[in-house]
């Protein structure tokens, strides 16, 4: 090869090689740093951890009602008393896994699937459940009104 | 650019001087020189093991009742959660099998030999902390596979004669797996074993560097009777390069694995519902837990699982001083400790194989 | 080995021995502590006469202070067994068959007297009895029946709800097997032998027996327990309807109430059996020989097609949940967010569990209504998981551009490491 035909190819090879190399460097840095970067912004749902949830806001229920809400990866029963005092139960029948809703005429908490009824401590007092319903601890913060599974002894 | 900066460096902190030996650093090239690579892949893993773990660690909660839904958070709310923890999963059961790769490969290359016997110790100790790492970072998501591999596996541990039972409490933080002892498996596996880990790396690096690479004996014999037909090549940049290669692969392998195959989340652990059928641990436990179950249970007057977790305490411990079973003469050594090896890695992969298959 | 009744002349001298031998025994071991004197021999004899401390301290009467005079009569502080056992002192003997609820009635009807132990316990069992299948029987001469021992068992007699209790609701069916299923000692009677047989099949065993929910019924739950007759086959529905409140209420409503009261057929036995009644599925409603419906229809008239419509609206709406259910839990298994999706099917679920129930009420379009909702639901959900596939696919395109990245890169270095190396 003459002198000339050895400096021809160089700097174009040398250009290719650097185009593949920065290109694909920058391209591959890129789809590394872009999900990391996505990963730390928090998301907008805070995690309260699975123990805590916010059930609705205070203005929400009327006294003598009740509100279903989710409770991880469950159905809960949020019921404002009379007094306007809260409580809270698991929403999940122990019959066969219906939502239970609240019944504000006969104040207790009634199944529609198979007429199973639950006083407001969430013992089963008639009808087919065979088992109470777990009850949750209720806060209010601030406007908010919080359920949380009670604590592990 | 890259010039006016190593000048600085070199003006303050005698640069050249410190990087002379890794730019004189030579890689022997032969028809096994593809073995090389495993010790930085290895290494390359555990270092996308402490970023992903450290971006994990920013979600994550430790804590019965907060670690299964910390991990189902980060799955399916936190942007690219999914991404992140299936990578983590993905690399760690990599890492293990390239670290055995690695170790084996060191045995039937024999670079454990002289002057390398602190190599592999230090490596053998990585090794027990690699699978250490795996233990403990099972656990913590805290769905049922793990909480009942976790109690099986410290169960065995409590086995051994005298100090079992204390060490099966230390691990446990208890008599029970219970909260406890997901607090403490996670100050081991983000920092009691990363500590460890780095020292003990950092040592095996320094040994590598100041020993050299090893070469296989018989083109040891041939490369000194006949001194020009000794092929090398420069650490920096060409295997460097070629390292870069091998760890981009790696990264698009595990790329692939996580997208393909997300990390399952499971069900949450219930330490009041019953063992699941057939549980097992993790597959590089499958051998050591496969032999354990065909152990008759009483063997002579001793207990089988007693007798069988010294047997692999022995083998490790025997394992672990293999270097200096090496005789000089290679005549006298005729190969035994290659027979050794491969009867170990048949037998490891066949128990695995039959461990997975079993019901 | 013959019954004595009132003749122990044979163990005449054997008494005295073993008498002198059980008074030291007695006297160290200080037994029980209202004198009962009786145990000290009866303790030791064979069987039928045979009663042991053991056994008779688990008795809920010895519990309370009664003893064997109780009810046998006879003198139990004194050791002579002449005395203890004279006629003088009230002693009965074997308590014959026929007298028993009389004797038990002595006290158990008397409020007053029971009042003293447990105020809330009722007194009105052995009215109930003279009313039952056994009562009547038992009047007319049938010592076969059972009487209050044959349930309740006899010196180691427990409180019902004492889990040992041959009374106790787990231990009903078993107790009144011994009887009814004994096809040698019901022979002459004109009931069935099976009925045990085919409860120990059914939910409700399974439910009590098994899974120990005491609200499942036994055979007093229906039939009654002092008063234990068959409920008749017009009044069927009536027990059934004690717990099953929502399909009775329908099923008064339905067509069928009248055509099986007219053909004096029992209301829910009909289809779901009395005694064998097993887990409803969809397939009761299919149209085979061994289903429900065939046994009055005929294939192909009005009735069997709206048949054919209520089962194809569930299958269709069981058929829609598991579809849907099947999408969620592939895109749950590959890492995406579908967990208020996976909330929704609960209520697609129950509007078929609501399904199940108004098919009592026999009318097409009352079950539309529970069917159409599920089925909206369903497809809602169904939507959700098919828009988390579309979002895993673009994970999918996502890596494919970073593989492409990390290819890129692989060409350029091999390039470079040729390049440096030629």
């Amino acid at each position: 090869m003459t002198a000339d035909q050895l400096s021809q190819p160089e700097p174009t090879r040398r250009r290719v090689i650097g185009i593949f190399l920065g290109g694909g460097l920058l391209a591959s840095f890129a789809s590394f740093i872009y999900p990391v970067m996505r990963y730390l912004v928090p998301p907008a749902v805070a995690d309260l951890g699975g123990n805590d949830i916010v059930a609705a806001k205070i203005a929400e229920l009327k006294p003598n009602s009740g509100k279903i809400f989710r409770f991880g990866s469950r159905p809960g029963l949020l019921i404002m008393n009379s007094d306007g005092t809260y409580r809270a139960l698991s929403a999940t029948c122990t019959h066969l896994g219906c939502t239970v809703q609240y019944r504000s005429d006969l104040r207790e908490v009634w199944c529609a699937c198979h007429n199973g009824i639950y006083d407001l401590n969430g013992r089963n007092v008639s009808g087919p459940p065979p088992r109470p319903l777990d009850v949750f601890d209720v806060h209010v913060r601030g406007d908010e009104v919080v359920v949380s599974r009670k604590r592990e002894a | 650019m890259f010039a006016a900066l190593s000048r600085w460096l070199d003006e303050r902190l005698d640069w050249d001087d410190l990087t002379a030996p890794l730019r004189h650093k030579t890689v022997p090239t032969h028809r096994l020189s593809y073995w090389y690579f495993l010790g930085g892949i290895t290494l390359f893993l555990f270092v996308i093991q402490v970023l992903t773990g450290i971006l994990l660690l920013l979600y994550y909660r430790p804590g019965a009742n907060e670690a299964f839904e910390s991990v189902q958070y980060i799955m399916t709310q936190v942007r690219f959660g999914w991404l992140i923890r299936s990578i983590h999963s993905w690399s760690a059961n990599l890492m293990v099998f390239t670290a055995f790769a690695h170790m084996f490969s060191v045995v039937f290359l024999k670079a454990y030999r002289k002057p390398r016997e602190l190599t592999w110790i230090s490596g053998m100790l990585l090794l027990f902390l690699v699978m250490g790492f795996g233990f403990s970072g099972y656990l913590l998501p805290w769905n049922t596979l793990a909480f009942f591999a976790t109690k099986v596996g410290t169960e065995i541990t409590g086995q051994v004669p005298i100090i079992g039972k204390p060490m099966m409490i230390f691990l446990r933080g208890g008599e029970e797996v219970t909260g406890a002892t997901l607090t403490r498996f996670f100050g081991f596996h983000v920092a009691v074993l990363p500590g460890l880990a780095t020292l003990l790396i950092l040592l095996h690096l320094l040994l590598v560097q100041r020993l050299g690479m090893s070469i296989p004996p018989k083109l040891e014999v041939q490369w000194t009777a006949n001194p020009s037909a000794k092929r090398e090549m420069k650490f920096f940049p060409n295997f460097l390069l070629r390292e870069l290669m091998a760890w981009y692969v790696a990264l698009g392998v595990l790329g692939a694995l996580a997208a393909v195959f997300p990390w399952n989340l499971g069900v949450k652990a219930d330490p009041f519902v019953p063992a699941p059928a057939g549980i097992k641990p993790e597959w590089y436990f499958l051998f050591m837990f496969q032999t354990l179950k065909l152990i008759p249970s009483k063997v002579w007057f001793i207990d089988g699982e007693v007798l069988g977790v010294l047997v692999f305490g022995l083998a490790g411990l025997l394992w672990l001083l293999l270097p200096f079973f090496e005789s000089d003469q290679p005549s006298r050594t005729k190969g035994w400790i290659t027979g050794l090896a491969v009867f170990a890695l048949a037998y490891m992969a066949g128990m695995s194989v039959y461990g997975y298959l079993a019901k | 080995m013959a019954i004595l009744r009132n003749r122990l002349r044979p163990f005449s001298a054997a008494r005295y021995a073993g008498l002198a031998g059980f008074v030291v025994l007695a006297a160290c071991l200080g037994y029980g502590q209202t004198k009962n004197s009786c145990l000290d021999c009866h303790s030791a004899l064979p069987d039928p006469l045979g009663v042991s401390q053991e056994k008779f301290s688990q008795d809920i009467h010895a519990q309370k202070g009664l003893t064997c005079a109780s009810c046998h009569g006879g003198d139990p502080t004194s050791d002579d067994p002449d005395k203890a056992m004279s006629r003088k002192a009230g002693w009965k003997g074997k308590i014959d068959r026929k007298q028993i609820p009389q004797l038990c009635g002595t006290c158990h009807s008397d409020p007053a007297y029971i009042r003293q132990f447990n105020p809330s316990l009722r007194t009105d069992e052995l009215g109930q009895y003279r009313t039952s299948v056994h009562g009547k029987r038992l009047a007319a001469g049938d010592t076969k029946v059972a009487v209050c021992t044959d349930c309740h068992s006899v010196h180691d007699l427990r409180a019902p709800s004492d889990p040992r209790s041959t009374v106790n609701p787990v231990n009903v069916a078993n107790t009144c097997a011994r009887c009814h299923s004994d096809a040698g000692y019901m022979k002459g009677y004109s009931i069935p032998t099976d009925q045990f047989a085919k409860y120990s099949t059914s939910v409700h065993h399974d439910a009590l027996a098994v899974r120990g929910d005491l609200s499942a019924p036994t055979c007093t739950t229906c039939h009654g327990n002092h008063g234990a007759a068959p409920p008749g086959v017009d009044k069927v529905q009536n027990v059934c309807s004690n717990c099953h409140t929502f399909q009775a209420q329908m099923y008064d409503k339905s067509s069928h109430k009248a055509a099986f009261q007219a053909a004096s057929l029992p209301g829910c036995v009909v289809c779901h059996s009395n005694h064998g009644i097993s887990h409803p599925t969809d397939a009761k409603l299919g149209s085979g020989p061994d289903t429900v419906c065939m046994q009055c229809h005929s294939p192909g008239d009005a009735c069997d097609q709206a048949r054919a419509g209520l089962q194809s609206a569930l299958s269709q709406l069981d058929k829609a949940i598991k579809s849907a259910d099947h999408v969620l839990s592939v895109a749950e298994s590959s890492g995406m967010e579908v967990s208020e999706a996976k909330l929704g099917q609960d209520q697609a679920r129950d509007s078929l569990t609501k399904a199940r129930v108004t098919i009592h009420s026999f009318r097409t379009d009352l079950v539309d209504q529970d069917i159409q909702a599920g089925l909206k639901i369903a497809a809602k959900n169904l939507q959700a998981g098919k828009e988390a596939m579309v979002e895993r696919n673009h994970r999918r395109v996502g890596l494919g551009m970073s593989l492409i990245a990390i290819g890129i890169v692989l060409a350029g270095l091999r390039l470079y490491i040729k390049k440096i190396e030629s």
